[in-house]
Parts: C-alpha cells; sequence; structure tokens
C-alpha cells in the first residue's frame, strides 16, 4: 500500500508510467499491423500474377 | 571494407533478411532491461531529498526524451543519405520514424507536464524547452502529414527529407536550452560531460531504461522498415522471391 502511495505523488507517477508502458506497447502493435499488412498485400499481388500468368 | 558493408545494407533485400534475423535479438533485451529498469527505479532507487517519490518520473520521462531526440536524428540522418545516395533502403528507415518519435515525443511533454506540476506547480510554461520540444512534436507531424499528403513515393521522400533535415536544428537547441537560457527545466544529470550527478543506486536503474528503450527503438523501426521495403519494392523480383519461398 504504502508503495502505491508514492509518496504522495501517486496521481503524477502512476499515469506516467501507464502511458508510457501503454504507448511502447501500441507502437510494437502498430509495427508489426504495418509489417503484417505489407505482407499481405504483397502476397495478393504475386497470386494475382501467378494466375493471371 | 565499410563500404562493402554500406552497399549491402543499402541493398533491399539484404536489409530485409538482417534485419529480421536481428529483430528478436534487440527486442528481447529491450523487453528485459526496460521492465527491470522501471521496477527498479519505481521500488529499489531511494527516493529524492527534495522531490521525493515524485522524481520517480525521471524513470519514464527521461527515456521517452531521449528517443524523442534520438529518433528524430536517426529519422534525419537516414533522410540525408536517401536523399544523397538515393537509397531506398535509407528512405523506407527515415519512413519508418515518424510514428514512434511522435508519441513518445508527447509522452516526454506529458509525463514532463506531470512531473512539472507538483515540483513547479504548473503543468506547462512557455519555457524555452518545453517549447522547442513542443515544436520537436510539429515536425515529427509535419513530417509524417507529408508523407501521407504526397502519393508519389520519390515524391515523399524527397518532400520529407528536405523537412526532416531543416528541422534537425532544433535537436541541439532542445539539448542544450536548459544550459543556454534561464530555465525551468532542471539541467542535465546524465546526458553531459563529467560524471553524472547522481548516485549510482538512482542512475543504474535509469541507465537500463535508457539502453532498454534504445534497443526497442532498434526493433520497432526494423519491423516497419522491412513492411515499408515490401511496399516500395512490390514490383520487384526479390520480393517475389522472399514471400514465395514458403
Amino acid at each position: 500500500m504504502h508503495f502505491l502511495r508514492m509518496g504522495g505523488y501517486a496521481a503524477y507517477v502512476w499515469p506516467s508510467v501507464g502511458l508510457t508502458v501503454a504507448v511502447m506497447l501500441l507502437n510494437v502493435y502498430w509495427a508489426r499491423r504495418a509489417a503484417r499488412q505489407a505482407l499481405a498485400v504483397a502476397r495478393r499481388r504475386l497470386q494475382m500474377q501467378r494466375e493471371g500468368a | 571494407m565499410a563500404w562493402i558493408w554500406f552497399h549491402r545494407f543499402g541493398s533491399p533485400p539484404h536489409f530485409y533478411r538482417i534485419a529480421g534475423k536481428l529483430i528478436p535479438w534487440l527486442a528481447w533485451p529491450a523487453a528485459v532491461l526496460c521492465a527491470a529498469g522501471i521496477l527498479a527505479g519505481l521500488t529499489l532507487a531511494p527516493a529524492d531529498y527534495q522531490q521525493g517519490d515524485g522524481f520517480r518520473i525521471i524513470y519514464v520521462h527521461a527515456p521517452s526524451a531521449w528517443l524523442s531526440l534520438m529518433v528524430y536524428s536517426v529519422m534525419a540522418t537516414t533522410a540525408a543519405v536517401g536523399l544523397i545516395w538515393r537509397m531506398p533502403v535509407a528512405h523506407a528507415v527515415s519512413a519508418s520514424c515518424s510514428t514512434l518519435g511522435a508519441s513518445f515525443t508527447a509522452v516526454a511533454l506529458v509525463t514532463g507536464s506531470l512531473w512539472g506540476r507538483p515540483m513547479w506547480g504548473t503543468y506547462w510554461e512557455w519555457d524555452p524547452r518545453l517549447t522547442s520540444e513542443l515544436l520537436l512534436l510539429f515536425l515529427y507531424l509535419g513530417y509524417a502529414w507529408i508523407r501521407s499528403a504526397i502519393e508519389d513515393v520519390n515524391r515523399a521522400d524527397r518532400a520529407s527529407a528536405v523537412l526532416a533535415i531543416v528541422g534537425v536544428v532544433n535537436v541541439p537547441i532542445i539539448h542544450y536550452s536548459v544550459l543556454w537560457w534561464n530555465s525551468l527545466h532542471q539541467a542535465p544529470s546524465v546526458m553531459k560531460f563529467g560524471k553524472p550527478t547522481m548516485p549510482a543506486s538512482m542512475l543504474a536503474p535509469l541507465l537500463m531504461v535508457l539502453v532498454g528503450f534504445t534497443l526497442y527503438f532498434g526493433a520497432v523501426v526494423l519491423v516497419r522498415a522491412r513492411g515499408e521495403l515490401l511496399r516500395r519494392e512490390r514490383a520487384t523480383r526479390w520480393v517475389a522471391d522472399v514471400i514465395g519461398e514458403r
């Protein structure tokens, strides 16, 4: 409990930590999603080419 | 020797493969260092004699601010390399920086403001450090906006590179602002010449998070750059080879 109170600074420390961790995880998610989408588009394109040929 | 490496890393298929192998080696140490450093900073590090437990915001604020500057430097350098040597890999890396850079600049501003409220008595002040950091956020957003607004890849590369390179003058301004002007923001305690003005028990967790954040950026930017390369080079033979091989 003492730890969570942060010597009276809980309202400033915990939102800071929470926001930073959330943005870290979000950037991992966004980057992986962008890479996955690029791969999917490239695969589809290749598939169409092969079917067309 | 260095030139051979430069050209190899500059070749998209090589970059794609090497980056793919490198990502886990950056990501896992990053996860361990960030988690351990932040936890140690919140628990093991002693409270500050002036700021009490409030100073612990430093363990997320300083690394975010460091990323905001480091990522911009990488974005501008790779933009310049791409512009000078016409390297698509360099442009792909540059393009992969702005989302992460902008979001950590915002985190640095918000956590700084949450730190400023109890210590300075205000969330915001038009102080040189705070104002130049806010300008950095607008540079990132402008860069991203140019990229999304220009359809043609080559033109988007050139236009955004010019903005990134011009904006790089803001980086030393942010760093030295607290020394050049009479700022509300405290002077650097780690990123300076000479010994850090912090006891080892406070400094060690901070250094862990700083290294962790740097590796984390490396992993995220490589994931993005690989996707970016696939998108740009979709009509080339190597992309067909890479995605057709399974």
